[in-house]
């Protein structure tokens, strides 16, 4: 069986915890907002224009038809089959963060309409073990594929992900081909994938489904690297451009097709949908 | 404890010994793999011989893609460039001939002196080097060849210009492109098979790793570094994480582990080579004669069952 590992010398090297901002204040330009506010301004800055991290079910009431959504495989959770354990056991993390989101894992799908557009959508959640993909989300993510093929709908997902969840070990890498898989089983049922990446978008979501999109859409200033910029700087002590990795870079060098703020993302997302229906209407 | 795995090798090797009529060579050699295999199973490795894996994937005298290619083929001409933009030395790719058959192979190839590891980036690939990859997959299947992938990269590389050129979404379309081959693919990890840098190149039908590869999802330091904060801590990450190949097959990540001669694969390049050739030649027998559609459907399958939840 696998060995528990010594704690006791574990928090000598652990730096300083940085000044934290609240999480309402604006980190562009340090406006403050009450919740209430952000949520009526969907989680962007009135003044500058900073989009706020969402929560996955914010994120769904902001583009489903009222009363659309239907969740699916919400009842999956992560097992913990390397019995891992860092500074803590990976069964107390996943644990905490159910507590602490509310969510069974760091994506949410289900079946809804947008404008009127049945699609299948697959929504991540940062706030869970920042938005790692473990086998839990490549298996949600496969089964909307699925459930979009099987319907003959598109799939919209909307990615927010620190990259593949280390505590799962290979098998958490083994979800980028999954993942990969599912997107060309959807294709080859002749339905498309409208990949929208959210802040941010890097390392092992980027690497699979998440850059497969048959369109591929960004929210302004997000981060989409497969390295970011602290790993890239230090690794190879290069001097980094200003916008580095973010959406907006992307977009100059052709990696994605728009950049679209959140306010007019539904309508967006919404023509997308009509386009590729098959009749056009 | 039993483990879903050892309990499909003893089914396995069960069926085997009761197939007496067909008590060929070819199925006694079958019978004697799997019960090498059940036998790594039942002693899984420990903390230290993981790291012992982890120093001998990465043991500077490793063989490395080349040194194989110069052993096991009887024709060999590498091709080179993306068709785009460049000549990845990160990655090697061309045509031989392989046990009477011309095969594709893709490898990623490290250098063994300061001038050639320069040059070859430390063996990891810009997204130039999967585009190169993508080119050879689609000249394979134009041409029915099958595929070869050898995978041995320290990880995806973390450059300014490997971002700018699309990195992320490369290692998407070259896993992509191979779920859509209509050829038996087979892949062997031979050293470092660390993170997108090795999938990119891996989504084969059988995916094979030698005894002392590792298969990572980050590297022990990278994972020391973030979850220990520490990348002293190494060692303990590459404990918990399990890389080596007996929990791979465990896992059911790989579908089979590659001898490697007494001491490690650096000890003798060419019996490492003789055993890695068996190995190569055993999973191109088998998918033969397996038809386009099945190989494409069975192998979107396996990656799609892959994943442990309740």
């Amino acid at each position: 069986m696998s060995s528990r590992i010594d704690v006791s010398i574990e928090h000598r090297n652990v730096p300083e915890p940085p000044g934290k901002r609240h999480p309402n204040t604006c980190p562009q330009c340090s406006s403050h907002y009450r919740d209430d506010e952000l949520e009526a301004a969907l989680w962007v800055c009135a003044q500058c224009g900073h989009h706020f991290t969402m929560r996955a079910r914010t994120r769904i009431a902001s583009l489903a038809d009222a009363g659309t959504f239907v969740e699916e495989a919400a009842d999956l959770r992560s097992e913990d089959p390397l019995v891992f354990f860092d500074l803590r056991p990976y069964t107390e993390r996943l644990a905490e963060a159910e507590m602490k989101t509310g969510l069974g894992e760091a994506m949410v799908i289900g079946h809804a309409a947008l404008d009127g557009n049945a699609c299948e959508l697959a929504v991540m959640d940062f706030s869970f073990m920042g938005g790692s993909m473990g086998s839990v989300v490549g298996e949600k993510f496969s089964r909307a594929c699925d459930g979009a093929a099987q319907r003959g709908v598109p799939l919209v997902s909307f990615t927010a992900s620190g990259g593949a969840r280390m505590q799962e070990g290979i098998l958490s890498l083994m979800q980028l081909p999954k993942t990969v898989c599912a997107v060309e089983d959807l294709h080859d049922s002749g339905q498309p994938l409208i990949s929208v990446m959210t802040h941010p978008t890097t390392a092992g979501v980027l690497a699979s489904f998440a850059s497969l999109g048959d369109v591929i859409v960004a929210e302004p200033g997000a981060l989409l690297a497969f390295t970011g910029p602290r790993v890239v700087q230090q690794t190879t002590r290069e001097k980094l451009p200003e916008d580095f990795g973010l959406a907006e870079q992307n977009l100059r060098f052709g990696h994605i097709d728009a950049i679209v703020p959140r306010p007019e993302l539904k309508a967006y997302v919404a023509r997308l949908l009509r386009l590729f229906s098959s009749n056009g209407d | 404890m039993a483990t879903d795995a050892e309990l499909r090798l003893r089914e396995r090797l069960t069926r085997l010994r009761n197939l007496s009529l067909l008590g060929g060579t070819k199925v006694s050699g079958e019978l004697e793999k799997l019960q090498r295999q059940l036998a790594r199973i039942q002693a899984a490795p420990t903390g230290e011989e993981i790291w012992r894996s982890v120093e001998l994937a990465r043991h500077q005298d490793r063989p490395y893609t080349l040194d194989y290619v110069s052993r096991l083929f009887d024709d060999w001409v590498e091709l080179h460039g993306d068709r785009g933009r460049a000549d990845d030395h990160a990655l090697v790719i061309g045509l031989g001939r392989f046990d009477g058959r011309t095969v594709a192979l893709v490898g990623n190839q490290k250098g063994r002196d300061i001038k050639e590891r320069t040059d070859r980036n430390f063996g990891m690939a810009y997204p130039e080097g999967y585009r190169k990859a993508m080119r050879l997959m689609e000249l394979a299947e134009l041409h029915r060849f099958p595929l070869l992938s050898l995978v041995d990269i320290p990880g995806a590389y973390p450059g300014v210009a490997a971002e700018q050129h699309g990195q992320g979404g490369m290692i998407a379309r070259s896993q992509a492109l191979m779920a859509r081959l209509g050829i038996p693919i087979v892949t062997c990890v031979i050293g470092e098979g660390g993170s997108g840098g090795a999938i990119a190149t891996a989504l084969a039908d059988r995916v094979l790793m030698q005894e002392n590869a590792i298969y990572t999802v980050i590297s022990p330091e990278g994972c020391a570094a973030i979850l220990w904060r520490d990348a002293g801590e190494a060692k303990k990450a590459a404990a918990a994480f399990k890389p080596d190949a007996v929990h791979c097959l465990e896992l059911g990540v790989i579908d089979g582990i590659v001898p490697e001669p007494a001491g490690g694969a650096h000890t003798n390049h060419d019996a490492a080579a003789r055993l890695l050739g068996e190995s190569l030649q055993e999973a191109l027998d088998d998918l033969e004669s397996v038809s386009p559609e099945d190989l494409k459907r069975r192998r979107r399958a396996k990656f799609r069952s892959l994943g442990v939840y309740a």
